[in-house]
């Protein structure tokens, strides 16, 4: 399917936000093309929408009701970021020694190389370049909570996210998405972070926006020996949503889970591209993601577990299960291992399927109306991958949010 | 694990590795469209042919060659292989008797006389050798049932509606660059037409070898079971030693009426190339299965040891309703060898089921992978796929790699892939040892064992020959 691709945004972008722009990212960002459904990494996921509207850069609105995004008894550090800059009035952060939180100017940040055409786009238009730094050994008293929050007319925001955990270090953040649900936005978000030697991190994300926004997420995560890690993503609303999440384990020992749940319907599309590099031996990973689709919606799952050589005693185990509720809807999945070792136990499975038949006959036969038999059933299914959230408040506040979609039994 | 007996393995070179010094008439190697016309008339074709060939060489002119599979090899020069190789004397035979001493021997060394096939089995052997058939016996046993088992230069004389009905009806022109390739020059190839409600007595086989040096092999397989028939169909393959590559890309196509079965079964034991990597056929091979009419079933069992890169994936089409799809595969890969192997099941009628069963065993410095496609389109309601692929890791040099693609478009279908990857387990040798097998039963047994759900799958006969190259892949692995 050809996509007509034009760059008329990007001069959009350029006369807005012309201080910001990353000389060197702009030049390969020149070079470069849309991803179509041509290019491999992006067969079932087209970007046709987001190349046709024009998007710009919006200064941040101080009466933007980011507050909806706050979670209910829960005592967090709070970093605000609006129309993908950093709102310090509006951020409550951490004043204890040992951590700091600065935002990188345009002209220190160091150019690279960039992968993917998201990417380039990203550095050449970076909106705002958050750094968190914990210092080795400090556990941090309570969650940061990362709150992104557009409000604006076709509002691009492309901030960077650069965490760094420290040696022996415990911290564990979680970040949501929101936008106003008049507008249409763009969110590339880029999120870098290094998990120290032996610390311990959890990331929870909640993408909760409309069906005009598109959310782009690049996560890269590099782990040292024998941390352990967990991140959860979990997609509530948005129109356009695609997370790609690189996990890499540069040491020994490291304990690895990835967990997501998403559950579009309408015509949303979610598309979750996830790839753990074995890099060394007696690594565990886990990874659980957990689909249910509805109406005309399309879901996509391209999960890759890479074992490099020697890395012997791996452990790394892959899951992917959807349920389809519209003949409407659809699903993609790829779960693919790429194996260099042997001493390896290694295993990956899928299914798609629907709600078990004789379990609806059950529960109806005791009384429950099919509506609220089949929502019974697909909140036991969602519960497995919300299980793996750690934090009550943040789960109880996703629940409630599902429930409140009408996805969830309650 | 007893790193003496993997050296065995890993060392093992090519049995089957010898050359049979028949004459042969060869035309210039390079292509164009007066090669295409020279084979074309040659084989006395008609001229719907003829320009069926010219289109095709104009849309292979036009493609590039696949680069996605997880495969690395040097291009081979298109333009540096003859299109054309046939035994000079093509003798008239009536009986086994008459056939050429130099070519018994070559059958009798393989380990599939003649003789024991028609006295043990029953099964009508179409010997290709080298592009054109040279012995086809049992024809007239399946002539009174009405069966056409022939080569298709035979098949495009003697039916040619038949064939030019369904040939490029499954695989057409289109569809990738071997393919193409391969419709612009084949020689020749096996024909197989079933009539209707006719169950096929014996099994059908075909032994391909690669003969002639610096040819090409461009076989056209066709294969229809009219409504109600049932065909077992075998392929054998085994070639060679030689030390430039030599491309091997055919094309098989299956066509099921209603209610029709076809079972094709392939052993596959092409010239893998040396210890280290030299030479070895490249396998690029497009196989397709059309379940045409309701409750048509295709069955594709496949056991690979050979060839330095594969690049095969037997692929069903599930368009009637209530059809059935399967795919049973033990691929071996050793030395340096690569694969990149799988299947593909559209589903498009509704009730479709589909089965895959992959086990690929790794050995040496050899790259094994699975790609797969399952998809249940929209029409396709209540359909179900179930999909196991496992591999096993022989030695920490080699890889092993699962690339399926799901994808479902309806909400009553069901599909379920699972895959794992592991070694031999040293619990499991300790207890075969402790038993009192020694190392080399206990792998063996134990290889056996994980192939044992595919190998089961293949007709009696073949069975026999496929643990034979799974010996001969694996030596002292396999009993």
């Amino acid at each position: 399917m050809e996509e007509t691709i034009t760059n008329n945004q990007i001069i959009d972008i350029e006369r807005s936000v012309l201080s910001m722009v990353n000389v060197h990212a702009k030049a390969q960002l020149d070079q470069m093309q849309w991803p179509t459904t041509r290019d491999e990494e992006w067969k079932y996921t087209r970007t046709g929408r987001i190349t046709k509207e024009s998007w710009m850069v919006s200064p941040i609105q101080s009466n933007a009701p980011w507050q909806s995004l706050q979670i209910e008894n829960l005592d967090v550090y709070t970093i605000v970021i609006i129309n993908g800059q950093f709102y310090s009035q509006a951020s409550t952060l951490p004043t204890a020694a040992g951590i700091t939180i600065d935002t990188i100017a345009p002209q220190e940040r160091i150019a690279t190389s960039f992968g993917h055409f998201f990417e380039a786009l990203q550095a050449a238009y970076c909106t705002s370049h958050l750094r968190i730094v914990i210092a080795d050994k400090v556990q941090m008293d309570r969650p940061i909570h990362l709150i992104h929050f557009n409000d604006g007319q076709k509002v691009l925001s492309q901030p960077t996210l650069t965490i760094e955990v420290g040696a022996f270090a415990k911290a564990s953040f979680i970040e949501s998405f929101g936008s106003n649900s008049t507008e249409q936005s763009f969110g590339n978000r880029k999120l870098n972070i290094h998990v120290g030697e032996n610390a311990h991190v959890t990331f929870d994300k909640i993408q909760d926006l409309h069906d005009n926004d598109f959310l782009m997420n690049d996560d890269q995560v590099h782990i040292a020996k024998s941390a352990q890690f967990t991140i959860n993503t979990l997609t509530i609303d948005g129109g356009w949503t695609r997370n790609q999440l690189h996990i890499s384990l540069d040491g020994e020992n490291i304990e690895a889970s990835l967990n997501g749940c998403y559950l579009p319907r309408r015509n949303q599309l979610v598309d979750n591209h996830t790839k753990v590099d074995h890099r060394f031996a007696h690594c565990n990973s886990h990874e659980l993601y957990k689909g249910l689709l509805n109406d005309r919606s399309t879901g996509v799952f391209n999960g890759k577990v890479h074992v490099h050589l020697d890395a012997q005693k791996t452990n790394a185990y892959q899951q992917n299960a959807n349920i389809l509720l519209s003949d409407e809807a659809q699903m993609n999945s790829k779960p693919e291992l790429e194996i260099y070792a042997d001493d390896v136990k290694c295993s990956h499975g899928s299914t798609t399927g629907q709600l078990d038949d004789e379990a609806m006959f059950y529960l109806q036969s005791r009384g429950l109306s099919p509506d609220n038999a089949r929502r019974l059933l697909t909140t036991a299914f969602i519960n497995d991958v919300l299980n793996h959230v750690e934090n009550e408040a943040v789960r109880a506040h996703v629940i409630q949010r599902l429930e409140q979609e009408g996805l969830l039994y309650h | 694990m007893s790193d003496e007996i993997l050296d065995h393995i890993t060392n093992k070179e090519y049995e089957f590795g010898f050359v049979t010094p028949i004459e042969s008439d060869k035309i210039a190697a390079g292509l164009n469209e007066d090669v295409i016309r020279l084979i074309s008339s040659k084989k006395n074709e008609p001229e719907w042919l003829l320009n069926w060939r010219l289109e095709a060489y104009a849309i292979w002119e036009k493609m590039n060659e696949p680069t996605w599979a997880h495969v690395q090899y040097k291009k081979p020069d298109f333009q540096g292989i003859s299109y054309y190789a046939a035994p000079k004397q093509k003798p008239q035979l009536n009986s086994l008797d008459e056939i050429d001493p130099e070519l018994r021997r070559t059958m009798e060394k393989l380990g599939i006389s003649m003789e024991e096939q028609k006295r043990l089995s029953g099964v009508a052997v179409d010997f290709v050798m080298d592009s054109v058939s040279v012995a086809t016996s049992f024809k007239e046993k399946l002539g009174e049932l009405g069966i056409i088992f022939c080569s298709i230069s035979e098949a495009i004389q003697e039916h040619p509606d038949l064939v030019r009905k369904y040939i490029g009806a499954v695989v057409p022109r289109t569809d990738n660059f071997y393919a193409a390739l391969n419709s612009a020059v084949f020689t020749d190839g096996s024909f197989c037409y079933i009539p209707k409600g006719v169950r096929c007595p014996m099994e059908l086989s075909t032994y391909f070898r690669i003969n002639e040096g610096g040819t090409g092999q461009f076989e056209r397989t066709l294969v229809i079971a009219d409504e109600g028939s049932y065909v077992s169909y075998l392929e054998g393959c085994t070639a060679p030693q030689r030390d430039e590559n030599q491309l091997h890309a055919a094309v098989v196509e299956l066509v099921a009426l209603g209610d029709a079965e076809i079972k094709y079964s392939t052993v596959q034991n092409w010239y893998p190339g040396d210890k280290d990597g030299k030479g070895g056929v490249f396998n690029f091979v497009t196989k397709r299965g059309l379940c045409d009419g309701n409750r048509s079933k295709i069955s594709w069992t496949q056991v690979e040891t050979g060839s330095a890169i594969t690049w095969k994936y037997p692929s069903c089409i599930l368009k009637g309703d209530y059809s059935v799809g399967e795919f049973y595969s033990v691929a071996v890969t050793n030395h340096m060898q690569q694969a990149d192997t799988g299947t593909k099941m559209i589903h498009l009628g509704k009730n479709t089921t589909s089965t895959i069963i992959s086990k690929g065993i790794s050995a040496g410095k050899s790259q094994n992978s699975y790609r797969g496609l399952v998809q249940i389109n929209k029409s396709a309601e209540h359909s179900r796929n179930f999909s196991q692929c496992d591999s096993l890791l022989m030695t920490d040099r080699c890889g092993a790699h699962t690339f399926p693609y799901i994808e479902v478009k309806n909400k009553s279908s069901k599909v379920e892939h699972e895959a794992t990857t592991s070694k031999i387990g040293e619990d499991q040798i300790f207890y075969c040892l402790q038993r009192g097998l020694d190392q080399e039963q206990a792998i063996s047994m134990i290889v056996n064992g994980y192939a044992k759900e595919v190998l089961n799958k293949l007709p009696m006969e073949f069975a026999v020959e496929a643990q034979k190259l799974l010996a001969i892949s694996l030596e002292g692995s396999v009993g």
